[in-house]
This record gives C-alpha cells, structure tokens and sequence, in this order.
C-alpha cells in the first residue's frame, strides 16, 4: 500500500476559520458603565467594532421640559458626574444668555476654581483607570488618595462630594467658606509633585509605553469630521480649547497653556491630560491669589422667566466641548432642551479606531478616549 | 552548628515508629509504610491549603501597602483570619454549571490544574534530606508534571461555552507553551554546573556559592519565565480582568474557583521554592533550620512576584510572544553557550 503523497505546502487546504463576535458589555470592566462594543474578531484581531449606546439613558433633554430653570442644574450633574460643575456652567451660560444676566467677577472666579478642581479631579480618576484598563493596579490607588482630597475641597464647599449643584443661574450658591482657600493652597503645593509620581509609576514604565505607542493613531481630519473635541483632540495636534479660543468668564484674566502633541497616539492622549493636570492647577493658584471681593450672585428674579428666543451656551468640559441649546417660551420652563455631549462625539470615531487592532488594544484605546457613559445616554 | 534537630532525622524516627507499630500489631511492615504515605498525602495536601492561605494573606497585605491601603482589617488581628473567612465562603457556595458548559469537561479542569501544582510539591527539597518523595531526576519530573496545567486551563476556557473564556484558554495555552522553553533552558545552565538533576544534590552543590552569582542571567530569564508561567501580572494576559474579565475561569464559581486560585498560589509557590533550590542555595544557611532558610528564600522570590503584580501594567499577547521568542529564549541559548565554554576552559 503506497501513502499517498503530502500535498506542497502552498495547495494544502486552508484552515476554515470564521470570525467570532464578542459583544464586550455592556457589563464588562473596560466599558467604564453600561456600553456595549460589538467586536468581530478574527482571532485576537478586531475586524470590526460597532459601539451600542443607551442602557443609561434617562431622558435628560425631555426631562428639562417638565422643570423650571433652576430645578434643572442638579440634574446636569448627572451628565458627566466627573466634572459636574463644567455641565452647570454650560447651563447657567446658557440660561445667563438666554436673560441676558451678566455674572459678578467674583462668583466668576468661584466657578473657575471649582471648575479647575472638578477637571483636576476627573482627569484623576481617568489617569487611574487608565492605568488599571492596561493591568497596573496600584495607579487607581494613589489617583483616587488625591482626588479624595479634591472632594473633601467640594465638601467642605457645598456639602457634597459628587453631585455638586453648586452653581446658580447669575452666579453660584454660596461664597467659598472660612479656610477653604489655606485647605486648597495646601492641596496645590502637595500636588506640584505628584505629575512625577505618576510618571515613575506609569510613563516610566517601558510596558506602558510599549502598550501606548502608536496605538490607536487618531488622524486630525478624521477626528475633525468626527467633531472629536478636548484632550483627545488636541492629542492628535489641535489646538482646539475654548478656554483659550472662545474665551468665557474670567479665563482671559489667566496665564495657562493650551497643551497639545502632535502624534495621535494613546500616549498622546495620555500626556495631553496629565499636563493638562498642572495647567488646571496652575489656573486654580492663579484664580485663589486674584480672588476679587464682591458679590457672587447677580440680581435675578425669584421666578426666572427668559424672554421668548434661543440660546446655546458651550464650554470646555473636561471630555471636550459640552453645550447646552435652550429654546425659552417665555415661561419659566424649556420648551426645547439639546444637550451636546464631548463623550459620544469622542467614541464616534471607535469604530475606525478599533479595526484591525488587537483586543488588548481595545482597551487601551477606550480608556485613552476617556469617555462617561452617562453623558453619551442622557 | 545548629540548634534545632535535622528535621530528616524527626521524618526518619516517625517512619520508623510507624513501621514498628505495625510490626506490633502484627502486620507486615508495608503496611506501615503505605500509611505513612498516605499521612504523608494528607499532611501535604493540608500544608499545601496552610500554604496558599499564607500566600494570598500576603499578597493582599502586600498590595495593600503597596497602594496606600490598609487591606483586611476585620476579621482578627489585622485581618489574619480574613482567609480562613474566605474560604468557608467558597466552599459553602453554590457551585453552578452555566448552561452552555460542556459539563463533564467542565468539572475536570479545575483538578486537572490543581493537581499539576500538587504533584510538584512532592518532589521539592524542603530540608537537607527531607523531600517527601525523593528522585534523582527531580528537576526533570518538576518541569514535567507541571505540563498538564495547561491542558487544564484549555479545557476550562472550551468547555465554559464563553467567548471570553475560550480566547483565555486559547491565550494561556500560547503563553505557557512559549515560555516552558525559556524557563527549561535557564536551567540548563544550573544543570551543567551542579552535573546532577537530582534537586538534592543541586543545593548541596551550592554549598559555598549560590548559582545565582554563577548565572545571574539565567536568573532573570527563570524569573521572567515563572512570572508567565504562572499568569502573573505582567503577563496575566490569560486572565486579564480588564480585557477579558476573567479569562479562562469567568464562568468558574465556588469551590471549582477555589480549586483554580489554590492553583495559581500552588504554582507560584512551586516554581518560587524551585527558584530558591537552583538559585538562592536552598537549605544552605547559618545556626537556624534548613526549612527556615528554604522558606525564608522563598519568601523573597514571592515577594519578587507580588511587587512585579502590583506594579507593572500588562504586556498586549503579541508582545508577550516577542519576549519570550525573541528575547528571553535566545538569552538562554547563549547561557548555556557560555556557562559551557567556562567548563571546558576550567577543565
């Protein structure tokens, strides 16, 4: 009996393999919140990725139509509950233009401080998870010891550690309290140091850069038609920050950088935000020691009731750019509320991001677009 | 000069107690043996519970520190009986069996994994003469019992019936198949110096200089090895919590769970004692137990894995694959290159 002959390499048969979806979430460790990513795979290689938002949403912009004005502030806080006074101050500018009410310097310096703390303290908690998407544990320990000083701050401001409702339309609710100022003062000269830190623990690490580098390249053009905006922008070498652009409240009255690099990458990213941290400070010293006396609520009328128009208020949140378009009857609530979130405009962009990465690098990506889920559901 | 009594000697008197009891009662002296074995089974199965308890007691008290934690607290003094704890908690759960699971295949793996680690616990020299089994290929039947754990986790991650727990299994059976190369290699070189596999006769070779002074590089490619070996951060790439949530073992509750933890500290324990034999000198030591010095060497390698764990991120599979191939296993080569050179030029 002959064998019969092994077949040349090159026309044996290919190995049959089909691809494998992988629905990643929406419960799942590196989602941050309920989102699902359904993943093709083929292999440990990602074919294609397609976000599915949703499971969080609330009905945020129809619930406006049922409040008054000042009734919805606290629930803004619910959008992006990392940086929840950034979304009051989109709302308040909107409703302040929507009436036309111009705010005290001093409570425009008050909502510059704690807006800077809320951006410090969120880019905290992203620098940990961060570090924990990619397997280091300890980072999220030490973030987290200082972003507890940052809420002990807010505490001791407002009574609250994570849902502020600390601003007011015309201004905020209450004057920074007896040693508040000493207590933050203190927490900036701790935190001078802590940047290094995090570098020995992190981009000192020669795994961490190996997972960072040239992962998850984000082209300008693309994340321009995409409206990607905020630290994932300007990692891919824009400069767009409407701190510094389209300048609102006291920012013109500081000295701070508008960080950027030029690669693209997740490492990008990753040093965009981390400097980022020590303008957010360096605005925060600048803001205590120009500190104005006066009032810090503008004269409004008990019952606030904008005239019959339009307005659309953004700023910089700590995503991107956070809007609020309010459309007024001349009643004291909404007719019409649109909420412009930096978080789903930043995720578009995933599915040309993740293909043909491997699934390692799904999370590194995800994590470095640092997004919150709530914000992308409303 | 000691001061404890060599602790071959207490084995030596219980044995022989054992075989003359059973000559007393009139039995033959084999039976008295296979008690002793079997004693000797359980007493290492309990040991190696102990064993694992410690481990994970001082991981957590470790890490904790590590991160500006406190760690357990409650449970005792400092938490120390936190585990004791933790254990009634996965032996009395519910153990379920997903139903996509492949059921038979399903039970299996996490005894197929258990008893891989357990098997090499027989073998290592615990003291100057004690070993609870002795071989003269011992560092050969190590390596070798290790191999099926393997299989065990790649059965655990098909038969789950989860996405994520196949490709665990699928990444894990990579990793651990890349880095045995690397890891069999590094100790050649021990090998060739010690001219013995027998693992008492390696530390009894190191009686004046322990090898890792004579082969610091192979060493670091052991170490490196091990920490893959065992799934350990930064290369905990099969089970990677943010990534795959548990890998291999998502769908694994209960005291099947327990089975695969007890594994993992098995394992390191296993490969962090066959460390301190070939490379810190193993029992060698002055004035105080051979077992005191064997542990206390050990213990620092294990240090080695928790500081490695709780500090470093991962490593993405493809680069893993480069370490292993591209890096540590050419280093090994040119180890045993060089440790073989030096021979023959002594010679």
């Amino acid at each position: 009996m002959n064998p019969s002959p092994m077949p040349p390499l090159d026309q044996a048969p290919a190995l049959a393999t089909e691809t494998l979806t992988l629905n990643m979430g929406p419960q799942h460790p590196s989602t941050h919140g309920a989102m699902r990513l359904i993943l093709k795979l083929d292999g440990e290689r990602v074919v294609s990725a397609q976000p599915d938002f949703g499971y969080v949403h609330r009905g945020m912009e129809k619930m406006a139509e049922a409040l008054t004005y000042p009734q919805y502030i606290y629930l803004t806080d619910r959008l992006d509950y990392l940086s929840s006074i950034l979304n009051e101050w989109s709302f308040c500018l909107a409703c302040e233009t929507l009436a036309g009410i111009q705010v005290p310097r001093r409570a425009e310096y008050l909502r510059v401080i704690t807006g800077e703390l809320c951006r410090l303290s969120s880019h905290l908690v992203w620098l940990g998870s961060m570090g924990m998407d990619l397997g280091a544990f300890t980072p999220l320990t030490y973030t987290f010891r200082e972003r507890e000083m940052i809420l002990d701050l807010f505490d001791l401001l407002c009574g609250q550690r994570m849902t502020f409702n600390y601003l007011r339309i015309g201004g905020v609710s209450r004057d920074l309290p007896a040693g508040f100022a000493d207590q933050a003062r203190k927490f900036l000269r701790y935190f001078e140091r802590l940047p290094d830190v995090y570098d020995q623990i992190l981009s000192d690490n020669a795994i961490f850069l190996q997972r960072m580098r040239g992962v998850g390249v984000l082209d300008p053009a693309i994340a321009r038609s995409h409206a990607v905006t905020g630290p994932s922008l300007r990692g891919s070498g824009m400069a767009l920050d409407l701190r510094r652009s389209e300048p609102y409240s006291a920012y013109p009255e500081f000295q701070f950088d508008v960080v950027t690099r030029a690669d693209g990458d997740a490492l990008a990213r990753y040093q965009v935000r981390v400097e980022e941290m020590k303008q957010s400070a360096r605005i925060v010293a600048q803001a205590l020691d120009g500190l104005p006396e006066g009032e810090v609520q503008a004269k409004v009328p008990r019952v606030f009731k904008p005239p019959v128009g339009e307005a659309y208020a953004r700023v910089e949140s700590s995503r991107g750019i956070q809007g609020f378009y309010l459309a007024s009857d001349g009643t004291v609530k909404p007719t019409r509320c649109r909420i412009r979130v930096p978080s789903f405009a930043n995720l578009s962009v995933l599915p040309k991001l993740l293909a043909g990465v491997k699934v390692a690098d799904v999370v590194a990506i995800l994590g470095s677009l640092d997004f919150i889920v709530p914000e992308i559901d409303r | 000069m000691r001061l404890f009594p060599e602790t071959a000697e207490w084995i030596r008197i219980s044995r022989e107690w054992l075989v003359g009891l059973a000559s007393s009662l009139g039995l033959a002296p084999v039976v008295g043996e296979a008690v002793g074995a079997v004693v000797l089974m359980l007493a290492l199965f309990g040991l190696c519970a102990v064993i694992v308890m410690v481990l994970v007691y001082g991981e957590r008290k470790i890490s904790a520190h590590m991160q500006a934690r406190l760690g357990p607290m409650r449970v005792g003094w400092h938490g120390a009986l936190q585990l004791i704890a933790d254990t009634i908690k996965l032996v009395i759960k519910e153990s379920e069996i997903p139903s996509a699971a492949e059921r038979g295949l399903y039970r299996a793996a996490p005894y197929l994994v258990f008893v891989a680690g357990f098997l090499a616990l027989i073998a290592l020299p615990w003291d100057r003469g004690v070993a609870p089994v002795q071989l003269n290929v011992g560092l050969l039947y190590l390596l070798a019992v290790g191999t099926p754990g393997v299989l065990g986790i790649l059965i655990a991650g098909w038969s789950s019936g989860n996405k994520y727990s196949l490709l665990g299994g699928l990444r894990s059976a990579a990793q651990m198949i890349s880095f045995e190369v690397p890891l069999v290699l590094s100790l050649l070189g021990v090998v060739m110096l010690a001219q013995t596999l027998d693992l008492q006769g390696l530390v009894a070779a190191q009686a004046r200089v322990p090898y890792i002074l004579l082969q610091p590089i192979g060493f670091l490619v052991f170490l490196t090895s091990a920490v893959a070996e065992t799934n350990r951060n930064p290369f905990d790439i099969p089970e990677a919590e943010s990534e795959l949530t548990a890998g291999f073992h998502t769908e694994y509750g209960g005291i099947r769970f327990a089975y695969f933890y007890l594994a993992e500290y098995v394992n390191m324990f296993v490969l962090s004692m066959l460390g301190a034999t070939l490379f810190f000198g193993g029992w060698h030591g002055p004035w105080l137990p051979g077992w005191f010095w064997m542990m206390a060497k050990t213990g620092v390698i294990l240090f080695l894995f928790y500081w490695f764990r709780w500090t470093f991120p991962r490593l993405r599979s493809d680069q893993l694959m480069d370490l292993s191939w591209k890096v540590l296993t050419p280093l090994a080569f040119i180890n045993i290159l060089v440790t073989g050179l030096v021979l023959v030029l002594i010679q």
